[in-house]
């Protein structure tokens, strides 16, 4: 499920300004289809990953409470232009994705 | 699943009897999900929540900022911006408090990453949204209120 995912990265000043947009229907499991009237199965970004040079600068864990298609921001502090930011998320069902980005 | 069992205890102990009816759905099978504690994400109240966390009894700071409208007209989408002014900040956790599951995210900063986190999240209903940062070891907390006008959770 290779759905893309998109990584804006700007300096300003001395901090790195990272944006990660990624496509995920984050079903939190509680929501009933309006036809069937049945539970849509959750499906979420359970895992987040960021790293800048291959150095983590953030972990997070998410739950179906973050809105679909999530959106993420961090600052981070020492980075310069040109360094790469790979992000990678793993749903509750196992899937994956991952991209990256140069800082710009 | 025994350790589940312990923190469910633990909270039942804490709280009121609202608390003890809730906590006793945390007794299903949970499902083994990678990663950070997942069964502080499967708590039903914000107690159990903290607990699953390891966070017990957060300082109130102020100098969390937690930037997120006032009114929310639709709680599906609700942006929601952390800046956290205390120095050597290391986790943020966000926890909408009347959400089925409270627990939204939590993110865990390292190397030169900022007290700052920007995402949106679903709402349910108005609640109060919470802040807990993590420094030096030590909690913090800071919340403020967002009213929904259309839940984005269940229908």
């Amino acid at each position: 499920m290779a759905e893309p995912m998109r990584i804006r990265a700007t300096m300003a000043g001395d901090v790195a300004d990272v944006k990660v947009l990624m496509n995920h229907p984050m079903e939190t499991g509680q929501r009933k289809d309006a036809k069937t009237g049945q539970l849509v199965p959750a499906h979420f970004i359970s895992e987040v990953t960021a790293s800048i040079n291959g150095a983590t600068v953030l972990k997070s864990g998410m739950s179906g409470g973050i809105s679909k298609n999530p959106y993420l921001g961090f600052k981070v502090k020492g980075a310069k232009a040109g360094d790469k930011v790979v992000v990678n998320w793993v749903d509750n069902k196992g899937d994956k994705n991952t991209a990256e980005a140069t800082i710009g | 699943m025994n350790a589940l069992r312990r923190n469910v205890l633990k909270g039942a102990a804490g709280a009121g009897t609202v608390a003890v009816a809730v906590a006793a759905g945390l007794l299903k099978p949970t499902q083994a999900l990678a990663g950070a504690p997942r069964s502080a994400f499967e708590a039903k109240n914000v107690g159990d929540a903290m607990k699953g966390m390891g966070v017990s009894a957060p300082a109130d700071s102020k100098d969390i900022t937690i930037k997120a409208p006032d009114i929310a007209e639709n709680g599906a989408v609700v942006p929601v911006e952390i800046t956290s002014g205390i120095a050597g900040t290391t986790a943020i956790a966000l926890i909408a408090e009347k959400n089925a599951t409270p627990l939204v995210a939590d993110f865990d900063l390292s190397g030169g990453t900022q007290g700052f986190v920007s995402t949106r999240i679903k709402m349910g209903q108005t609640a109060l949204i919470r802040a807990v940062v993590t420094a030096g070891g030590k909690s913090y907390t800071a919340a403020k209120e967002v009213k929904v006008t259309i839940g984005g959770c269940g229908g």
